[in-house]
């Protein structure tokens, strides 16, 4: 009796213990590497303006997206939080990742084409896949046209 | 449907419209399969992405995006303009991809 109460207690423990190793360890891995991509694209233009620069002759529809999922140890955090309320800086962090990620895969297609310029550049997220326990997945679109 | 050009923008550079033909649409509904079901469900615990799901979703707007470049190709467009994409989720475990923009005929000046 009191070994299947400890059993049922060490499951979840466990399973935010290593959510949140793996994830902090995975996290700190993809933001570095955000930041050196980003480094190596500076000289791509990014815009959300319409308007199309002078001396643009040619234009070339470029997406990107990706699918995140939230971790357990965040979703843990993140309904104690919901208890308290204010900022869910654990879902925060999770977002912006998803949301550079996908603004380099569309640059990333831009390169392809020699292009220096995007412009009209939308950004789209949304829930995917939500199962019966509400726990979905998150998909951030980006989209633009890449001028040149 | 290579010679179809898309942009969300509301004109191509280099170009100019000789005829707006009206709102050309394409959409897909898709539901994951238990498969990358399983994995996914592993990705949860320790989050990050899920590329299985990635794929899945990206397959699904270019097959939206063929539909739409179908029906604007027998209205003989050659270009469509301010393309917009909308996700939604319609029940659990499906996805919808809707796109749609103006079908146009364009000409190089």
């Amino acid at each position: 009796m009191i070994f299947s109460y400890i059993f049922s207690l060490i499951v979840p423990i466990s399973l935010i213990l290593l959510g949140f190793i793996v994830g902090r360890i995975n996290e700190a891995k993809h933001f570095a590497d955000l930041q050196q991509r980003e480094d190596s694209f500076k000289h791509v233009v990014l815009s959300d303006l319409k308007a199309i620069p002078e001396g643009m002759c040619h234009s070339q529809f470029v997406s990107g997206s990706v699918v995140i999922s939230i971790d357990y140890y965040k979703r843990i955090i993140a309904s104690i939080r919901m208890f308290f309320g204010g900022e869910v800086a654990s879902y925060q962090s999770l977002l912006s990742r998803a949301r550079r990620e996908a603004i380099l895969r569309m640059i990333d297609e831009a390169d392809d084409y020699d292009s220096k310029y995007i412009a009209n550049i939308r950004i789209e997220t949304s829930k995917v896949f939500e199962n019966d326990k509400g726990i979905g997945s998150l998909e951030v679109y980006a989209y633009g046209t890449a001028l040149s | 449907m290579s010679n179809m050009q898309i942009s969300n923008l509301e004109n191509i550079p280099g170009t100019k419209i000789i005829k707006h033909l009206g709102m050309v649409q394409g959409n897909t509904v898709r539901a994951k399969h238990v498969g990358r079901d399983i994995l996914a469900g592993l990705k949860n615990i320790v989050g990050g992405e899920l590329h299985a799901y990635t794929e899945l979703l990206t397959e699904s707007r270019q097959q939206s995006t063929d539909r739409m470049i179908a029906q604007a190709t027998k209205m003989g467009a050659n270009a469509v303009l301010n393309v917009r994409f909308s996700t939604s989720s319609v029940s659990a475990g499906a996805s919808e991809i809707y796109v749609y923009g103006t079908a146009v005929v364009v000409e190089t000046v």
